[in-house]
């Protein structure tokens, strides 16, 4: 407790204080714990499936280096070899029976050396396998799942600000009767999560024929009560009087609606963007229940049924997991400050 | 010569966002038609509904219909997914649900991997929830420190906030795995690799742990908030006093964080007991059904299993459903009350 009181009352410039220990322990701990998976994640997608394999595994993506030798069909795998006499050659391995492995010089291909596989070590060098990336667009359906998670994103989070603005227009600009009625269950419904009704909502996407089908994904998330108390909130503190002085000018609701409030609410319609935008590309509970067609799977649910199905296949889904987090991250990157404030100012995520 | 491209550059720009918005106002312009005619017909405040409209209408068939079905849902059997072919069983997926010998031994119920999943959310809940908040109230002390780049700090915290839990999920199976980063920092120290995900400690341990990772940035930063709202002259009037630090803390950081602490809890509470994504992914709920939590449950039940049973897993989500009511309920009295406190301060 008194090490916690004493982090706020510390000023600057009064020398090292262990408090300072800590936070800076604390700060760099942080870095490694919070970045460092994802950084590990970036190198080893860019490694080969053997170097996958390998434990202990190593940062950089390092392949063995391989020779071309007259007489042999498939490149060899060079080593550095121990000799028996202490010098060291380099030697490409043309098969390896139990712990021997006979052994070929490529410049001299006369003998074949049997070599004891401990006194041989690879050669090696660093090499990107950016075949990871390229191959699951070709040989699996990973284009279509982009496409599909783009679509959905896009057109979900369209929807979502132009019905929540209006509605929040409504809420935030008329009397009407009900008003008290409408906004009370809005709030209600803030704290029902979707897992509570993903039984009955099934059967609703059901009978709307929605199933298999990228509108049943969107339509259910668009009317979130978080996006129209968010914009309601602030909504209100733009003056009455601008909406007035449009009427005198005969202006329609529509227009007042239109060209008044929309543009005035720009930084509130930005934060509800951004969110809707990663919580659309995020999502995987309701995607996985909807979509069984795997031609309509967005990047989470094809990530995640490929990382069941290819368990041996870490390069691929290791790629495939890169290019998922790509949208989010230039997200974080470029509208860090606007998420933060966002959250802290709304408890919104 | 280069002026000229300079200012031509934001005209050309201008130019082509007038172009791409010219179809949305011809759009906007024809709705605005019937628009007017219907104002004319209803006055002012008839517009209000319709402006709520397309709201209320996808609203109501998308959260509250569900809602309302969901008590009927639950009175059904079989595994029909339209309500007309289902056929009503009144409670008896309740008192399938509560059909146990002993309540304290899951394995005594009729609906053992219910109870299981419950058993096993309660004690997630219980070990997050209090992980969340000592490592978001520590960040958020830490982060309101005078730190300079304090804006790059409090993004470290934030950043796993937005990746998304399959990727999260999948980053950390592939660490914990045997081959996997974690045994390799380990093996200086003497350790063997492990496959720590088929431990059923282990598995219980890292799904707290990456829970509390993906998410711990969000309530930290809500914490940094009240922290920054906390006037600076209190402190100083404090330090003026000689007061200790462990004083300060207790009278008036803690206090006047109260509030946000109590949203961070109650929503930190909220999301725990739905805890399904992250761990799904990174464990399948197992090995067993150790780190099988109620929404897989409820999942597995209601579509992915052989015996399908949607029945069942309404009336499970309607359980989960009066919980977390309560725990909103928690909330807005909690809330309130500090809302009377602060007024008579």
């Amino acid at each position: 407790m008194s090490a916690v009181g004493a982090f706020l009352l510390r000023r600057r410039g009064r020398g090292w204080h262990w408090t300072d220990v800590v936070t800076w322990i604390w700060l760099i701990s942080g870095v490694i714990l919070m970045f460092g998976p994802a950084i590990w994640l970036v190198f080893s997608s860019f490694k080969t499936p053997a170097a996958l394999a390998e434990f202990p595994p190593s940062v950089l993506p390092y392949v063995t280096e391989q020779a071309v030798v007259p007489g042999y069909d498939k490149p060899l795998p060079l080593y550095n070899v121990t000799m028996p006499d202490g010098s060291t050659r380099v030697l490409a391995e043309v098969r390896r029976i139990g712990i021997m492995g006979q052994m070929v010089d490529p410049k001299q291909l006369d003998e074949i050396v049997k070599v004891n596989i401990k006194d041989r070590t690879p050669v090696r060098e660093v090499e990107f396998a950016t075949n990871n990336y390229t191959e699951p667009f070709q040989r699996f359906d990973f284009f279509l799942f982009l496409r599909n998670s783009v679509f959905v994103t896009v057109v979900a989070t369209a929807i979502t600000l132009l019905v929540n603005s209006m509605a929040a227009f409504a809420l935030s600009k008329y009397q009407f009767p009900g008003r008290t009625a409408v906004m009370l269950m809005i709030l209600a419904t803030l704290m029902v999560p979707l897992s509570v009704i993903v039984v009955p909502l099934y059967s609703v996407i059901g009978s709307l024929n929605l199933f298999d089908s990228l509108w049943g994904v969107i339509l259910p998330t668009v009317a979130t009560p978080t996006g129209v108390f968010l914009l309601r909130q602030y909504m209100l503190t733009i003056p009455d009087e601008l909406i007035d002085a449009a009427r005198m000018d005969k202006a329609s609701e529509w227009q007042i609606y239109w060209r008044i409030i929309l543009p005035l609410s720009a930084p509130a319609l930005a934060v509800l963007a951004i969110f809707s935008v990663v919580w659309r590309w995020n999502d995987f509970l309701w995607p996985l229940i909807v979509l069984s067609r795997k031609e309509l799977y967005t990047l989470q649910v094809g990530l995640n049924v490929y990382a069941g199905e290819l368990n041996v296949q870490w390069h691929y889904i290791l790629a495939m997991t890169v290019v998922s987090m790509i949208p989010v991250v230039l997200i974080f990157v470029f509208l860090q400050r606007f998420i933060t404030t966002g959250i802290a100012g709304s408890g919104l995520k | 010569m280069a002026e000229k491209t300079v200012s031509s550059e934001p005209a050309a720009k201008a130019g082509l966002q007038q172009a791409l918005l010219a179809p949305v106002r011809l759009a906007m312009g024809i709705v605005d038609i019937p628009m007017r005619a219907w104002q004319k017909l209803t006055g002012v405040n008839g517009m209000a509904g319709v402006f709520l409209a397309p709201n209320m209408l996808i609203f109501s068939i998308f959260v509250l219909l569900p809602l309302v079905i969901n008590f009927i849902y639950s009175t059904t059997s079989g595994g029909a997914i339209f309500l007309p072919n289902r056929t009503y069983v009144g409670a008896e997926q309740y008192r399938i649900l509560f059909d146990c010998r002993s309540y304290l031994d899951p394995s005594t119920c009729a609906a053992d991997t219910f109870w299981a999943a419950v058993r096993n959310t309660a004690v997630f809940v219980v070990f997050q929830v209090s992980a969340m908040l000592v490592a978001a109230l520590a960040t958020a002390l830490i982060l309101n420190r005078e730190l300079s780049n304090r804006g790059f700090w409090r993004a470290v915290f934030f950043f796993p906030v937005l990746l998304s839990p399959v990727v999260v999920g999948l980053i950390w199976k592939w660490i914990l795995q045997r081959q996997g980063l974690l045994n390799y920092a380990l093996s200086p120290f003497g350790f063997e690799p492990f496959s720590w995900l088929s431990d059923r400690f282990w598995a219980f341990f890292f799904a707290v742990f990456v829970s509390v990772w993906a998410h711990m940035g969000f309530y930290a930063l809500i914490l940094l908030a009240g922290l920054q709202a906390i006037p600076r002259d209190l402190y100083e009037a404090a330090a003026m006093d000689k007061a200790s630090p462990t004083r300060i803390f207790r009278r008036i950081t803690l206090p006047l964080l109260m509030p946000n602490l109590i949203v961070v809890l109650v929503l930190a509470l909220i999301r725990a007991v739905q805890i399904f994504d992250e761990v799904f992914v990174l464990t399948g709920g197992g090995p067993g059904t150790s780190t099988m939590y109620i929404t897989q449950f409820i999942y597995e039940t209601g579509f992915a299993s052989s015996l399908r049973n949607p029945g069942l897993a309404s009336a499970a989500s309607i359980l989960m459903g009066i919980v977390l009511v309560i725990l909103t309920l928690i909330q807005l009295a909690a809330s309130s009350r500090n809302e009377k406190k602060g007024k008579r301060q």
